[in-house]
């Protein structure tokens, strides 16, 4: 079935088939590489588990507040991958979007800004506090717990004391508010969804041509269309199911769409899967979670690297926030405390990236960070108490802690290191 | 044989707060040759490697690179001269690629994005010009290969850039028989192809099998500078384990006048 084909320079390899593809990504699974594999099963069951115990479950309603309700901790866990490649932790993150929400309430409530001027504030508070939070690690050295630990602390009475001890800011900006609220229209709905499709078909197309016309391998066409049939299948039913109405009483307040906050999390998605994958920054962000020594070795700027993740993790904080603040349409003491953080991390490890660096991908934020939010949503549905529902999520981040530290134990045996 | 030294070590000291490592070293490296580095645990040969490779800064004495004399003051300066090395405990990133490990810190970009394809391109014909034929994929992560395959990959890393200087620290010494000879032939194709060459190794055979020159290193302090074929096995081992043999090496006791190129030395002058 095989047949070897010469690539760059000579060297003789394998040219893969559809089964021989299929037949590697399983080797490398049972290797101990299991990506996004554990997550995405998890998700399929919790659902059907959930959508058969309670019919609500599937309902388009339930659906676009999945979103909704996910947004805040997709957010910080996007950032916090970032920090977690190279092996930090970011305990603040939590806490931090909770003070750039308060930054952005204060500013558009009891000063008068507008969301144009409030929201970069926010912005720049989250850039800013990424970069002490960075500072006192590379450079100081003090161990990533221990800084953020001190900053989790610490933010907790910073967004006391912004509220003045207690108080509850409501925001009453429309576009603010409808952020993390309102639905795009249906036209715009489908227009994305196939920009989307298109776009991603694409790029998918456009790699495999532009290494064929090297002579370089490429994935076999049967596997590029299987990606991009998928992909398409997965936006064409969610589209379909957002844009049916599903508010309850349609004739006082109609309720479709596909919610502003899912392409939102798409742009973020995209960027940093780019940066991720596509940039030498993404590339030296690997390196130094790998092997930091190899990578200063190479003349990769370690600390500023170091740097620079977290920044990238409190200007994602900020983003969940200010999200969290929208849907709220307030800010009060707790936004971003509770559970945010450790939801967060847990979307992050559950997904797939790994705690020991050097291993994730932003879509880890959003599977994980889907996984947690259908427990949560449906074991509300099912009228589970918040007690239960932290021991289960509780339980289920350990399962996925233990996926991650049992696939390194079997990576190194397989491989030989 | 090329008669100007490629890179040539003069007076080098280096010390870590009160431990002196290295003592007024010299060390010349000739195009077109071997030169074995050898001495023994703890003489400093790895610490010379990463004073000339930048990741540590000399004390004092200077490093001259095709005649010019140059300051190393990191790994991108030793690279931007041409001077390349493969480090004992590899640095290699086990979490990417062969291709991507051998461009790391140098990557291939077309505006903003990694240019993949011409990186591989390359990257495949380093490791074919040095007839490396092991490699099931380009694009197998380094976790996955062998030792002997590890270091292929990082010594391809140095024709890669077109290199002036290899120095490779120890790069046999988790290898077995067959993967030994075969990295040895890579060090003397490397050198055949006008590179100069130095070889870290405690192995006596791996230094006569390829090398030109063995300089030794004694306790910090280079003992001698000799061609191979002047000098047997026996007397290499005097040098690493004694500092001297015969009338090569160092002074016996205090410093005496033997008339080569031996530095003047006080022992325990340590400060
Ligand atoms: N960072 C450091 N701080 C303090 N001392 C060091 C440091 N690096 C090396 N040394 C000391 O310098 C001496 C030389 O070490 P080096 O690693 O250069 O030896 P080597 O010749 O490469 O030995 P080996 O053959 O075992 O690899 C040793 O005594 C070592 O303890
Ligand atoms: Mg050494």
């Amino acid at each position: 079935m095989t047949t070897t084909t010469t690539t760059a320079g000579g060297v003789k390899v394998v040219k893969p088939t559809v089964a021989s593809y299929i037949n590697d990504y399983w080797g490398r699974v049972r290797g101990g590489d299991l990506g996004t594999l554990p997550a995405i099963l998890g998700l399929i069951v919790l659902s059907l588990i959930f959508g058969i115990a309670r019919d609500t479950f599937f309902s388009g309603l339930n659906f676009a507040n999945l979103f909704n309700q996910s947004a805040q901790v997709v957010f910080i866990a996007m950032g916090l991958i970032f920090v977690l490649l190279l092996g930090e932790i970011d305990l603040s993150a939590g806490f931090a979007s909770g003070v750039c929400g308060a930054v952005v309430a204060i500013l558009l409530t009891n000063h008068g800004w507008d969301w144009y001027t409030a929201i970069p504030a926010a912005l720049v508070t989250g850039v800013v506090i990424g970069f002490v939070l960075g500072l006192l690690v590379a450079k100081l050295g003090i161990p990533s717990f221990v800084v953020t630990l001190a900053a989790f602390l610490a933010f907790q009475g910073v967004l006391l004391v912004l509220l003045g001890g207690g108080t509850n800011i409501s925001t009453r900006n429309e576009f603010f508010n409808a952020l993390n609220n309102n639905n795009l229209s249906v036209a715009w709905s489908w227009i994305l969804a196939i920009v989307a499709i298109v776009g991603y078909a694409a790029a998918q197309l456009n790699a495999m041509r532009s290494r064929a016309k090297r002579g370089l391998v490429t994935d076999p066409m049967g596997i590029v269309l299987m990606r991009i049939g998928g992909l398409a299948v997965l936006i064409v039913v969610a589209t379909v199911v957002l844009t049916q109405e599903r508010a309850i009483n349609p004739a006082i307040n109609s309720l479709k769409g596909v919610p502003i906050v899912v392409p939102i999390i798409g742009f973020f998605l995209v960027l940093w899967t780019f940066v991720l994958g596509r940039t030498a920054y993404g590339r030296h962000v690997y390196a130094v979670g790998g092997n930091t020594e190899a990578a200063r070795r190479a003349g990769i700027p370690v600390d500023r690297i170091r740097i620079s993740v977290f920044v990238i993790g409190s200007f994602m904080a900020a983003i969940g926030g200010i999200m969290a603040v929208s849907r709220a349409s307030s800010v009060d003491p707790n936004t971003g405390g509770s559970n945010i953080l450790l939801y967060s991390v847990g979307a992050a490890v559950i997904g797939g990236t790994s705690l020991f660096g050097g291993k994730g991908k932003i879509i880890n934020a959003v599977i994980g960070g889907a996984v947690i939010a259908v427990i949560d949503n449906g074991m509300t549905l099912m009228g589970f108490n918040s007690g239960t529902k932290f021991i289960v999520t509780g339980l289920i981040l350990l399962v996925a802690a233990s996926v991650d530290a049992l696939a390194r134990r079997r990576a190194a045996a397989t491989g030989n290191r | 044989m090329a008669a100007t030294p490629l890179l040539e070590l003069n007076g080098i000291n280096k010390g870590f707060g009160p431990v002196q490592v290295l003592h007024d070293v010299n060390l010349s490296v000739y195009p077109g040759e071997v030169t074995a580095l050898v001495g023994d645990n703890g003489a400093g040969k790895s610490t010379m490697v990463k004073c000339i490779s930048g990741i540590y800064q000399i004390d004092s004495g200077t490093v001259t690179f095709e005649g010019n004399q140059v300051a190393i003051h990191g790994p991108s300066d030793a690279s931007a001269l041409g001077i390349e090395v493969v480090y004992q405990d590899l640095a290699l990133c086990d979490n990417l690629d062969v291709v991507q490990n051998m461009f790391l810190g140098r990557e291939k970009k077309r505006g903003i994005v990694l240019d993949e394809p011409t990186m591989e391109q390359m990257a495949g014909d380093a490791l074919a010009s040095l007839s490396v034929r092991t490699l099931k994929s380009l694009r197998q992560l380094v976790a996955s290969l062998s030792g002997g395959q590890r270091q292929t990959v990082a010594i391809a890393k140095a024709v890669l850039w077109n290199s002036k200087v290899v120095i490779l620290d120890e790069p046999t010494a988790a290898l077995g028989v067959a993967q030994t000879a075969q990295v040895l032939e890579l060090v003397r194709r490397l050198a055949d192809n006008g590179l100069g060459v130095v070889l870290i190794s405690h192995n006596m055979n791996d230094v006569f099998a390829v090398s030109d020159r063995i300089a030794a290193l004694y306790l910090g302090r280079m003992a001698a500078q000799v061609k191979t074929t002047d000098v047997t096995h026996s007397q290499v081992v005097e040098l690493i384990t004694g500092g001297r043999s015969g009338n090569i090496g160092l002074p016996p006791e205090k410093p005496a006048d033997f008339g080569g190129d031996v530095v003047d030395i006080t022992p325990g002058g340590d400060k």
